[in-house]
């Protein structure tokens, strides 16, 4: 199982990483061998077994409708690498 | 100076009868502690940092470093989020605080958990105190080491697919996974959302299962936690009488298993027996021939959307960039470790359009068989009997160039983890000099048969946890 | 209209509906914005999205999400499944937000849209349940618009609210069906009391997907997606203007592209939005932090009991009595409730209509606080009583026992030898007007009569006035 170049370019971008050249490189061939390993899942005819997303066979966990205490601004923007007054800065999204 | 406490040998529960006696403050058994570190952890790098004045009255703990602590930086072995200092506590932090814990420090782990040898550790990797040339073993390989080399006396780690068992193994402790959904993740850095789960490392068995029933119990802010079916009961037989255990037949045939780990793993089966048990042979075959490869896209397709948050703004560090887009695909760039660009970029892979079925769709059906694979043996069987890793601790640097070779140190603990099952990691003997890990799996809320088990095999086996150089 | 001659639209809408939660979607943050303190102070880990942090669905939202569902006819789930919808903007605290793909609360709806050729059925495909995102605000840019913004900052005070979302079926045929369609679906929204439903609010939100045919051909070309139309009007404009374009591209011979355009309502422009760099791939999956959702009988039993009664049925009972557009009117805007109580208590249908859906609307009368006994009695005597007290009686019909009675005392006058007088007096000051009408400008009409109610204080009959003045201007 084979992964491209620009396949792995594409899923990079999707996943918002800028990689270097020699880390593209890299994760072709390894990501290449792992999905070799991993595409072992595709030997089993697996149409009449339904997927599992959860070990926990639970449902209709809900919450009521209560407001409980937000955080204090200063505490949600504690961590923040750039703020302008009460909000969070980021560089221009166009 | 030598500490009046012998750190390397007290368990959590003599260290609470000491001070429930008064014959130690929890100032001075803090300082103990405090010492050992100083003496031992510069060579060790168990901990990524310690808390100089301890708050709290009680045992010390140490905490994973992919357990939120307010106040007290929360990296994840990452640099992405190195400075992230967390405005609260995870719910196990808390429910460690209630109980009266004192937080010794946060000790190392593989960068977002993401490993078997602590070596992926941004801030550098931990060493086995049994052999400082060679892994504790990961991600959790910091909580091990510290608690095998006495400079805590128990504490948590995180558990995606052998995180707590593996390590504990390498290092010879005790270590549970436990069942998913018995522990709340509340405030623990996300790997991989439908196995993650939150559990001990200990020297002994007791400890193991009193630190459990402390964290145990469902959460309200975790819709994945539910209430225990039963009270978590401190084991005290010593007999195995009427206990069914299954090996499974595929054992047998994987020779990624070391010689001397086999033989320390099947005299920990003739002990059982001795004791009492039932031994009898159990079948898990998908589960050996496609565990691992059901795993690794379970894990990586979650993680990649775990760590899409990790994009610099709310938190963690930035690398800027001209626009918004830029600086987070700067960012994380550079705040990623490899591991976790792998496994992002494989997850993302396996959930994009076009592969969703054949891979992350088709792991998930995969996932059903296993589930219901061990759901048959453990109708027959009360305990799944293995090996925890295949081999003992391996050389630092060893593994760090194959992926594949790495993720197959967890080949044993990641069928149980895939099906939500409760492991136990108990310390069965040397080999080479060191530690070899019986793991014990259970049915799903078994803990107490598991604690029950291996609290005998560790009485009859009599492992010394105290690593040898230091004896 | 721009559907003219031999192209037909096909109009597809997805709406988005805030619901009016008392807290957020996966937190119990207090939700909506506006309300409490400054920016980023109704956060917490969860909605910012702390590491570690974890969803818990809201109860409130899930059964309101059902009920809006029932409303619209639809299949409701038995299991509903939330998954993960991945992308990354500095909106959303993830880098997914939390969204129903293939297992949604609600599927295979039908709103019903009167029309004067019987009953337009708009098919409901789903009806599912997410979370808002956060706001952005761009600023410093040279122009004030987006693309010369040289940051954005962004306040998660919003982030995390619940929304539905409403996908219907390519299904409407105009603008105005589109409209209508909206007007309806907005007022059962309102009567559910699950939201205010405001397009300028933004608490609804429409996008419609536009697409034209040759007219009786069931194909299906290229559509384009209009966003960010803040009224129903503008939603009509924006299709209007969708359609031309798109019928001046195909008969120029062009191949349509797939677009996405901003209208401008205000000067009525569509604007391309910048196409993405890869294509949308959002990379769905289950929602591990959370378990399926399996609505049972006893809530939906519980949920369709308490459903109003539907717009469409209402709407052909009162066109019983009235036109199809007027019953539209009192039916959208809430009003026919108290028309029909204003006619069993014995006024006249048009008259009732007339009054509740121009006077009572004008005077921004609640219409819930009026008695409909109170309001027959004065519409039934609206010609008799003098325009004023009429007027002010309207105005005070939502006071708390009101009555009548006082303002239906005051009679009108209209009695000829008292008003003579004053027209031939009014007629005598405005002698150039007079000339001006007789030489044809019979707008001046008005004139004269308003001079004559003015002079009067409002007490004369504006009718007999009316006939008189007319009477005197021929003679
Ligand atoms: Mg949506
Ligand atoms: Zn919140």
């Amino acid at each position: 199982m084979a992964i491209t170049r620009d396949e792995v370019l594409h899923v990079a971008r999707l996943a918002r990483l800028d990689l270097r050249d020699d880390e593209i490189e890299q994760l072709t061939a390894e990501l290449g061998a792992i999905l070799d390993a991993v595409g072992k899942v595709a030997e089993l005819d697996l149409s009449d077994v339904p997927p599992t997303s959860h070990p926990l066979a639970v449902v209709n966990v809900l919450a009521d409708d209560e407001p409980h205490a937000s955080l204090d601004f200063d505490q949600a923007l504690a961590n923040a690498p750039a703020v302008d007054g009460p909000l969070f800065r980021v560089p221009p999204t166009v | 100076m030598e500490a009046v406490i012998d750190t390397l040998r007290l368990t959590a529960e003599d260290a609470q009868g000491l001070v429930e006696h008064k014959e130690l403050s929890p100032a001075e058994l803090h300082a103990a502690y405090r010492h050992a570190i100083a003496q031992r952890d510069p060579e060790l790098h168990c901990y990524l940092r310690t808390i100089e004045e301890p708050v709290g009255e009680g045992i010390p703990i140490a905490l994973k470093d992919v357990i939120s602590t307010q106040g007290v930086e929360t990296t994840a072995g990452s640099k992405i989020l190195a400075g992230y200092v967390p405005v609260f506590d995870a719910t196990v932090a808390e429910r460690c605080k209630g109980a009266g814990l004192t937080l010794l420090g946060k000790t190392n782990t593989d960068e977002f958990a993401m490993g078997s040898s602590t070596e992926n550790s941004a801030f550098g990797p931990s060493r086995n105190p049994w052999d400082p040339t060679r892994v504790p073993g990961g991600s959790g390989g910091g909580s091990a080491a510290a608690v095998s080399a006495g400079l805590a006396p128990w504490a948590l780690g995180s558990d995606t697919g052998g995180s707590i068992k593996q390590p504990s193994a390498l290092c010879g402790n005790v270590g549970l996974r436990p069942t998913y959904g018995t522990v709340s993740r509340y405030g623990v850095v996300a790997f991989a959302s439908s196995l993650d789960q939150i559990g001990p490392v200990a020297k002994n068995v007791r400890d193991c299962a009193l630190l459990y029933s402390i964290i145990a119990g469902r959460d309200p802010r975790d819709a994945t936690t539910v209430e225990l079916p039963e009270q978590v009961t401190l084991p005290t037989d010593e007999r195995l009488d009427g206990l069914r255990i299954g090996v499974p037949k595929q054992v047998d045939g994987l020779t990624a298993i070391e010689p001397g780990v086999r033989a320390a793993f099947d005299q920990a089966i003739a002990r059982a027996r001795e004791l009492g048990a039932e031994v009898g042979e159990c079948d898990l075959p998908l589960s050996f021939e496609y565990g691992m490869a059901c795993y690794y896209l379970v894990a990586p397709a979650e993680a990649s959307s775990n760590l899409a948050r990790y994009d610099g703004v709310r938190y963690g560090t930035r690398v800027d960039g001209s626009t918004y887009r830029e600086m987070v695909e700067r960012t994380r760039d550079a705040g990623f470790g490899p591991e976790p660009k792998r496994r992002i970029m494989l997850g993302t892979y396996a959930l994009s359009a076009g592969y969703y079925d054949a891979f992350y769709g088709q792991a998930q059906r995969v996932r059903t068989l296993l589930i219901r694979e061990h759901r048959d043996a453990l109708d027959k069987f009360d305990i799944i009997a293995t090996p925890t890793a295949p081999t003992v601790a391996f050389p630092i640097g060893d593994k760090a160039a194959d992926p594949l070779a790495m993720y197959a140190c967890d080949v044993l603990t990641i069928p149980s983890c895939l099906a939500g099952l409760p492991g136990l990691n108990v310390p069965c003997g040397l080999s080479e000099g060191l530690p070899v890990g019986l793991q014990l799996i259970g049915a799903q809320f078994g803990e107490n048969t598991l604690f029950r088990a291996g609290h005998a095999l560790e009485q009859a086996i009599g492992f010394d946890t105290v690593p040898t150089r230091y004896r | 209209m721009a559907a003219a001659g031999a192209w037909e639209p096909v109009i597809g809408l997805e709406i988005h509906v805030q619901l009016k939660t008392r807290t957020k979607m996966f937190c119990r943050c207090a939700s909506g914005y506006g309300v409490g303190g400054g920016e980023n102070t109704q956060t917490c880990p969860v909605c910012l999205g702390f590491p570690g942090a974890l969803p818990v669905p809201n109860r409130q939202a899930i059964d309101w999400t059902i009920k809006l569902g029932l409303a619209l006819d639809c299949e409701i789930a038995s299991r509903a499944v939330f998954s993960r919808k991945n992308y990354f903007y500095p909106d959303l605290s993830k880098g997914y937000q939390i969204s129903q793909y293939d297992l949604p609360f609600c599927r295979n709806g039908t709103m019903i849209v009167p029309t004067e050729h019987g009953d337009h059925r708009v098919g409901i495909v789903r009806a599912h349940l997410e979370e808002d995102a956060a706001k952005t605000v761009h600023v410093g840019g040279a122009r004030g618009r987006i693309g010369g913004a040289e940051i954005s900052l962004v306040d998660f005070n919003r982030g995390g609210t619940p929304l539905v979302e409403i996908v219907t079926a390519p299904d409407i045929g105009s603008s105005d069906e589109a409209k209508r369609f909206l007007q309806l679906l907005r007022q059962t929204i309102v009567e559910l009391g699950i939201s205010d439903a405001e397009m300028e609010k933004g608490t609804l939100r429409v996008d419609a997907n536009v697409s034209i045919r040759p007219k009786g051909s069931t194909e299906l070309r290229t559509r384009c997606e209009l966003k960010n139309m803040n009224s129903f009007s503008y939603v009509a404009r924006g299709i209007d203007a969708e359609v031309a374009r798109q019928i001046g591209v195909w008969e120029s011979g062009k191949e349509l592209r797939q677009e996405t355009f901003d209208f401008d309502g205000a000067s009525g422009t569509l604007t391309p939005r910048r196409s993405k760099e890869e294509a949308d791939d959002y990379r769905y999956f289950p929602e591990p932090d959370l378990v399926p959702i399996e609505p049972s009988a006893e809530l939906i039993a519980r949920l369709r009991a308490e459903l109003p009664e539907l717009p469409a049925t209402r709407i052909r009972r009162v066109e019983q009595a009235l036109d199809l557009e007027q019953s539209m009117v009192l039916v959208s805007g809430g009003l026919d409730r108290l028309w029909e109580a204003t006619v069993a208590a014995g006024a006249g249908g048009k008259a009732a209509a007339n009054v509740i859906a121009n006077n009572l609307v004008g005077a921004r009368v609640d219409p819930s606080a009026v008695s409909p006994g109170e309001l027959a009695a004065l519409i039934s005597a609206r010609d008799r009583i003098p325009r004023q007290a009429f007027d002010q009686a309207i105005g005070k019909l939502a006071e708390p026992g009101f009555s009548a009675a006082p303002y239906l005392a005051d009679e009108a006058v209209s009695d000829e030898a008292l008003l003579e007088p004053i027209v031939d007096a009014i007629l005598a000051a405005n002698a150039a007007q007079v000339e001006a009408y007789r030489g044809g400008k019979t707008g001046l009409l008005g004139f004269f009569v308003g001079q004559v109610m003015k002079e009067t204080g409002g007490k004369a009959n504006a009718r007999a006035v009316n006939d008189l003045v007319t009477k005197k201007l021929a003679g």
